[in-house]
């Protein structure tokens, strides 16, 4: 479904702040694999899934999505295949308009956008059914604007857009880590359900190693723009946080150093 | 007194169709969009002169209005293609209007007296000319407000609004926010070009300077509009960019009429939008000060 060939990312070129951000990576996801991604302060993780979804363009190497080259192609272009969960609750959504007219943009992801009204009837009601599954009340509330929810309530909303339609990706770029840990702990699960429901194909960064072995049926670790680790099917659900650790001390010869992962 | 109100409502009436242009670039688009001072006088510029050379005055005020997109094209061509930051833009689009409306007019201003207007068919059924500018201005409006109304419910519409809001989350789902930004500025300099070409048939000139400050005056009613008339919904929102462009304009014959200078005008004009805007500042100094107070007691 995603294939990424030996993708390179330099940012700051010729500049002292330099840094080779990704250097030839090379990933294959099957449809319905949902990869958790593990790894150190800046290892790469977001770069990768900025560099799919299009936000950033790739020195080398090529994306193509359910066999399509998307490379050259600008962000709202890839769009309509790909659903995205930012870390920060208030990028995922537009804080001035309402639940509905949030949830309109995104059933037109994808689409041409034309002089139609942009929210008909008929969908108020299929949006009210969908944020009632939530169980956050938000149901009663369409028109509301959505600056005035919590960021768990809109990050579970950006969840919900970008599962509107059937995304061939699904990015999640540690969207819970914003979130306190109750609140953190419910949207995954969400992204859980509607990932099996859908049977997404879902690249989900974390920094929580409990987290990345718990969910997912293949777990990547990255270092320094490289991938170092690719754990999967049953070695995977037999993994441990040791495990993970020791693992990583052997491929990278470092000690894992990413204070967020350790104490969570 | 009276005089002077139906004056002041009908100017009012005339730049409330800016205002509502500015309120597009300043408001949904979060863009300071300076080359509406070109804009505006390149309206008044086009629509004297083709009246001049014999053009029915409504299509001349057509053709200002499209004069006024094709201007606030360049300024989003300059802003999203060339990466140019968006006020320098503006500023660039407006600098070069300024030589382009003295080669459209010929020179610096044009004289429209004893021309017909858009106003002359309202005045042949015996209205004077300020109960004509009221009746049309009226009518200008009520259009102007019921298009944009329906327009941004649109799905481009909310295109359009999400870009203003969240360009991020705009371009993650699916939406060209360069062309949004682009086709915003369009709809908006288009506005203030026919307000341009109304407010010239109005006093019959048009100059060549007529532009300047007007920025200033178009965000004066924003916030005033705001400020005194609410901003609920959408159509309020419109409604209070009305209200606030008349407001502003009974407010201006007001202090001239109590003995202030005309000279001194703009300089009032940007202190009180310098106020209005450092609101949000002073009442982030007030709130603690008011919780420290209350906590005392």
């Amino acid at each position: 479904m995603l294939t990424i060939n030996g993708i390179s990312k330099k940012f700051n070129i010729g500049t002292i702040n330099e840094k080779q951000a990704l250097t030839n990576v090379s990933l294959t996801l099957e449809e319905g694999d949902f990869i958790t991604l593990i790894g150190g302060n800046g290892a790469g993780k977001s770069t990768l899934l900025n560099c799919v979804s299009g936000v950033h363009g790739v020195d080398q190497g090529s994306i193509l999505i359910d066999g399509l080259d998307v490379t050259k192609l600008s962000e709202h272009r890839r769009a309509g295949s790909i659903g995205r969960v930012f870390q920060d609750p208030m990028m995922g959504t537009a804080a001035n308009m309402g639940i509905e007219e949030n949830l309109a943009l995104a059933f037109r992801r994808g689409q041409s956008r034309s002089l139609k009204w942009g929210i008909t009837n008929k969908e108020r009601e299929r949006y009210r059914e969908y944020l009632s599954q939530l169980d956050l009340g938000l149901e009663n509330r369409l028109s509301s604007k959505v600056g005035l929810l919590s960021g768990g309530q809109r990050q579970a909303l950006t969840l919900l857009m970008a599962t509107l339609i059937r995304p061939k990706i699904l990015l999640l770029d540690e969207h819970t880590a914003a979130l306190d840990p109750k609140t953190a702990e419910k949207v995954l699960q969400l992204s859980d359900q509607y990932i099996k429901e859908g049977n997404l194909t879902t690249l989900m960064v974390t920094h929580n190693m409990v987290n990345a072995i718990q969910y997912g049926n293949r777990l990547i670790m990255m270092h320094e723009g490289r991938i170092i680790l690719d754990i999967r099917g049953e070695e995977k659900q037999r993994l441990t946080v040791e495990d993970l650790l020791c693992r990583f001390g052997k491929v990278s010869g470092e000690v894992f150093a990413n204070d967020r992962a350790l104490l969570s | 007194m009276l005089q002077i109100l139906l004056g002041a409502i009908s100017l009012g009436l005339l730049w409330a169709v800016m205002t509502i242009g500015v309120y597009i670039t300043y408001r949904i688009l979060d863009i300071a969009d300076l080359s509406v001072e070109g804009s505006i006088a390149m309206g008044a510029a086009i629509a004297a002169s083709l009246i001049y050379s014999g053009m029915n005055p409504f299509a001349a005020s057509s053709i200002a209005l499209f004069g006024g997109m094709g201007a606030g094209l360049v300024t989003g061509l300059l802003h999203t293609k060339l990466k140019i930051p968006a006020l320098l833009s503006g500023i660039l689009t407006m600098i070069a209007l300024y030589s382009i409306n003295l080669r459209i007019m010929g020179k610096a201003n044009l004289s429209l007296l004893r021309m017909d207007t858009v106003y002359t068919k309202f005045e042949e059924f015996g209205l004077n000319h300020s109960s004509a500018v009221i009746l049309f201005g009226l009518l200008c409006v009520t259009g102007v407000v019921g298009i944009l109304y329906w327009f941004f419910g649109t799905e481009i519409g909310s295109a359009i609004r999400a870009t203003g809001n969240n360009s991020q989350m705009a371009r993650a789902q699916g939406i060209n926010t360069n062309n949004m930004i682009i086709l915003g500025l369009v709809i908006s300099n288009g506005l203030v070009a026919l307000c341009g070409a109304l407010i010239a048939q109005s006093q019959s000139f048009a100059d060549v300077q007529m532009g300047i400050g007007s920025i200033v005056i178009g965000l004066a009613s924003v916030i005033i509009g705001e400020v005194l008339f609410g901003k609920k919904n959408f159509f309020t929102r419109l409604l209070s960019l009305v209200l606030g462009a008349i407001t502003y304009r009974i407010i201006i014959a007001l202090v001239l009429k109590m003995g202030m200078p005309a000279n001194d005008l703009k300089m009032f004009t940007a202190i009180t939008v310098a106020i209005a805007l450092s609101l949000p500042v002073f009442r982030s100094y007030l709130i603690p000060f008011k919780k420290s107070i209350k906590g005392e007691l």
